[in-house]
């Protein structure tokens, strides 16, 4: 009976969590709060998933009025994907996170610290599960505000100026996407999103409505990072404390890319985006560009989490470039990357984490030799490494495949190549990375840490782990994300 | 459709120039944050005039009137107005902190800061 | 007339380097909004408008500017960039409403489908006249549940950012100290703090009838306890509102909201459920409503004194890194 209202409890459970962190004051109580919520929503999303896969759409009316006039949630293959990856990501880092957030964070903060967490995790599980534009917006300042409060934590000072760099590009993409709901609202009298699937065909070419997604676009690539609105990603990931970087680097773009996804492809539909409008092909341009322009600038810095970030925003113009495609493999490949990256770099980032606990920045400099004194974490960060590239057998090949498939498929040949061209450069920073680890000689301050403890590395490497197993058995996520892709490309909510 | 008209829309886009104009070109973090303030302000009127109705009133149910201009657009507003205030807060206490850490609240001085370490 | 001042304010903001100067000018165009909204029929809007961005925000800036200095910088680059950003964006919407109905029309498509049945309905189904409450807290009641969660966000984010002022209680007075040894002000303070105090009850629960509800009410309600503070000093207002009740404050709104919507589940009806809370289904709405707007005016209120009290706490340093 409970089950039918998972859809709900998704999100109130970490919702409610958050001010008991507050009012119980305890440090203890609100970590170990934190992480038996964050696992029982990782059920919660499982179940979710099988549910839909079996069901089909599940559709759930918030305060038992229906939708339109009450708010909706509608969960479909795609955001009970999303759902998992999140909830999964989460458990994972708090799982990790109390030796870090017990070196990075004052002792007296840490209850507020994992409300402000629970709210991020709400915030993003709800802005996948509901189907309601407005909505989305709530959710979405939820998530962001948290964020702004957990990037500005980190110890550096430079922490500060980068939370409110993302606070003033966030809020210039949130109210972006206020107005684009706004101009769809004006012409079809509904924010429900379904029903905006139905509606729009009527007046879908009117200047409105066009400019509706012109808006969204640019609103919601702001939050995705996309080249070149990508500016305030390389200092928030590389100041804030480890774990809040992982937690972000995992899941904040995704869900703004299953935003696009759902908003493309759902709301507006795929012959309106990708047959009219010339999104396929400045979606490539962009694309293109975070590919290189990206890997290349990754390649000359010197903090390792800086690197990594900048990594990150090549990697999304891999997830955009399927979306380019409009291919159903080109689509699957995007869904797949979303969950293989998500892991990926969330796993490089907790096992940054670990270095972290022994020097004040991660950085070349510093690593030298540390895969003598740290082997277990190295060695993790390596496989991570190689799955950025996309050897086969990890989780990157995966994604990669599928995006070259997309890219024949359209007969974007030249694009396979640079594809191709691109994960070379990639080999490139992490061979830096490699080196300074295990061909250096360590330096005075790498000579005093001690590998990391248990309580990090099982989480971590439980992620890094997955890297590897979703590379060979990829039932689960080429399937569902094909099966995603299908749907989208249908147009069928 | 007249010019005169549609006059509220007018305004408003002019304020979402003006307001985003604050944010990007100024370098004072809070003169940024007032910009942003009016960049938001702007969306509401857009919002709030979309709703009106000629000849209607606040949609308050009473006896003796008929039309009413639409609430939705109002209850959409009044939340933005609470998440724009929530965000102003924010922003105000990190420019209070990145005072205190930089001694400055100009945002070239704090990057020569920045690039100088 | 009224639009006219308002682009007329903004343009000022612009020029002006005065920050002190730029903060009256923004609670003058707050205010002006405000009353623009009113002509607009959008009494609710124009009232939080009012309270929160011509009151709260200019107190938060006030606030600010007394930390960190009140002049800006004259603008090092020529600002071509910006300005193309701004006019395009500008331009792009300008483009988008050249479609759209014309204003103040009512057959265009946002007076079709979904408002008509708020309308109509929400008396009958709620037993609430004024039908902006009856979406806020009972159709759209789940958006409002994230808002107030927003709102707790921020009041957290604040705290964990700049503390709650608690050396103000032990440390000497030279900024907290108040302004109680003017009579006038101190006579003007008694007579108006209980006024404010009960009219903000009086708009918590007249919200159903006419235009107020949970965010008018708890902003009021905060700010007369930062007048008390402005008047008697922050030392003297932490005795009567200790940081440590704020807090709870803060929390406890938000949890009351959410848990009016577990009940709701338990009473068998979907999550925030209000007919199932009593078995007269209108009755329940009165309650679910009445509960939920207590959880957001104790949320709110808590979060915008949390925050005076952490901007008021803050020792201003003379130009010290930390």
């Amino acid at each position: 009976m409970i089950a039918q209202h998972f859809p709900a409890l998704q999100v109130v459970v970490p919702l409610m969590a958050a001010p008991l962190c507050v009012l119980l004051r305890n440090a203890r109580l609100a970590w170990a709060m934190a992480l038996a919520v964050s696992w029982a929503m990782v059920f919660v999303a499982g179940s979710l998933l099988a549910r839909v896969l079996q069901e089909g759409v599940i559709s759930y009316a918030l305060g038992s009025w229906e939708p339109p006039w009450g708010i909706e949630y509608r969960i479909d293959p795609l955001n009970a994907f999303v759902l998992v990856l999140v909830s999964l990501v989460g458990a994972l880092v708090i799982s990790y996170s109390r030796e870090s957030v017990d070196h990075e964070v004052r002792r007296e903060q840490h209850y507020l610290f994992y409300a402000a967490y629970l709210l991020c995790l709400a915030g993003l599980l709800g802005i996948a599960i509901t189907g309601d534009a407005f909505n989305v917006f709530v959710f979405l300042e939820i998530s962001s505000l948290s964020t702004y409060v957990l990037i500005a934590l980190g110890r550096d000072r430079r922490a500060l100026t980068a939370s409110y760099q993302y606070l003033i590009m966030g809020t210039i993409g949130a109210t972006f996407i206020v107005i684009g709901v706004g101009l769809l609202y004006l012409m079809t009298g509904t924010l429900n999103m379904h029903d905006l699937s139905q509606r729009l065909p009527a007046v879908e070419h009117t200047r409105p409505v066009l400019a509706a997604l012109a808006f969204l676009t640019v609103g919601i690539s702001l939050k995705l990072a996309l080249f070149p609105l990508h500016l305030w990603l390389p200092n928030a990931y590389a100041f804030a404390p480890s774990m809040v970087t992982a937690f972000l680097a995992a899941t904040a773009t995704k869900v703004a890319v299953y935003l696009l996804l759902r908003f493309f492809f759902t709301v507006f539909g795929a012959p309106l985006v990708l047959g009219e409008m010339p999104l396929p092909e400045i979606l490539l341009a962009l694309s293109l560009a975070a590919m290189f322009a990206m890997s290349i600038v990754a390649t000359f810095q010197d903090d390792v989490k800086r690197m990594l970030a900048y990594s990150s925003v090549a990697q999304i113009g891999y997830i955009t470039l399927g979306v380019s495609t409009g291919t159903a493999a080109g689509l699957t490949g995007t869904v797949v990357h979303l969950f293989n990256h998500g892991i990926t770099k969330g796993a490089l980032f907790l096992l940054l984490g670990c270095m972290a606990m022994g020097m004040k920045r991660v950085t070349l400099q510093h690593m030298r030799g540390i895969g003598r004194i740290m082997p277990v974490t190295t060695f993790g960060v390596v496989i991570g490494g190689l799955g950025l590239i996309g050897v086969p057998l990890t989780a990157g090949f995966v994604s990669k495949w599928y995006l070259v498939l997309g890219a024949l498929e359209r007969g974007w040949w030249w694009v396979a190549v640079l594809i191709l061209a691109s994960s070379l450069l990639a080999v490139v920073y992490v061979w830096r990375i490699v080196e300074a680890a295990y061909f250096k000689p360590p330096g005075e301050q790498v000579a005093r840490l001690r590998e990391a403890p248990l309580s990090m590395l099982v989480p971590a490497w439980a992620m890094i782990a997955a890297t590897v197993y979703f590379g060979v058995d990829t039932r689960f996520t080429a399937g569902v994300a094909a099966r995603v892709a299908e749907l989208l490309l249908g147009g069928f909510r | 459709m007249t010019f005169i008209a549609q006059f509220n829309y007018w305004v408003a886009m002019a304020l979402l120039a003006i307001g985003l104009y604050i944010v990007i070109a100024r370098g004072n973090l809070v003169k940024k944050l007032v910009g942003l303030a009016i960049f938001q302000t702007s969306v509401y009127l857009l919002y709030i005039s979309a709703g009106k109705i000629i000849g209607g009133t606040a949609p308050i149910i009473a006896q003796g009137l008929a039309v009413y201009s639409n609430p939705l657009p109002h209850v959409l507003i009044l939340t933005a107005i609470v998440v724009g205030v929530a965000t102003l807060a924010l922003g105000l206490a990190l420019v209070v902190r990145i005072k205190e850490a930089y001694g400055t609240i100009e945002e070239d001085d704090i990057h020569s800061q920045d690039e100088e370490r | 007339m009224l639009l006219v001042l308002l682009l007329a304010s903004a343009l000022a903001i612009v020029r002006a380097r005065n920050l002190f100067a730029v903060v009256v000018l923004s609670g003058i165009y707050s205010f002006i909004m405000a009353t623009q909204l009113t002509v607009l029929d959008a009494v609710d809007v124009a009232m939080t408008e009012a309270s929160v961005g011509a009151g709260i925000s200019t107190v938060l800036l006030l606030g600010t500017l007394y930390l960190t200095g009140s002049e800006e910088a004259a603008p090092g680059h020529r600002p071509v960039l910006p300005l193309l950003v701004a006019i395009a964006t500008a331009g792009m919407l300008i483009y988008g409403t050249l479609g759209i109905p014309v204003f103040g029309d009512p057959s265009g498509p946002i007076h079709q489908h979904v408002a008509p049945r708020y309308l109509q309905e929400a008396v009958e189904a709620t037993g609430i006249p004024n039908v902006v409450t009856a979406v806020l807290a009972s159709y759209r009641g789940y958006d409002t549940l994230g808002e107030t969660t927003v709102i707790f966000t921020a009041g957290i984010g604040v705290i964990l950012l700049l503390g709650m002022g608690r050396r103000a209680r032990y440390g000497a007075q030279g900024q907290g100290g108040g302004m109680q040894e003017y009579l006038v002000l101190r006579v003007i303070a008694k007579l108006l703090i209980p006024f404010a105090l009960l009219f903000a009850l009086y708009v918590q629960f007249h919200g159903d009838f006419g235009p107020g509800g949970g965010f008018q009410a708890g902003v009021i309600l905060a700010a007369g306890v930062i007048f008390y503070t402005i008047i008697f000093g922050l030392a003297n207002a932490q005795r009567l509102v200790p940081p440590r009740l704020v807090e709870i404050l803060v929390a406890l709104g938000v949890a009351i909201y959410a848990l009016v919507g577990d009940i709701g589940l338990l009473l068998g009806g979907n999550y925030l459920d209000y007919f199932v809370l009593d078995r007269d289904p209108v009755h329940g709405q009165h309650r679910g409503v009445f509960w939920v707007e207590a959880g957001v005016c104790i949320t709110v209120a808590g979060v915008m004194l949390a925050i005076f009290f952490a901007f008021a706490g803050r020792r201003r340093r003379p130009d010290a890194k930390s």
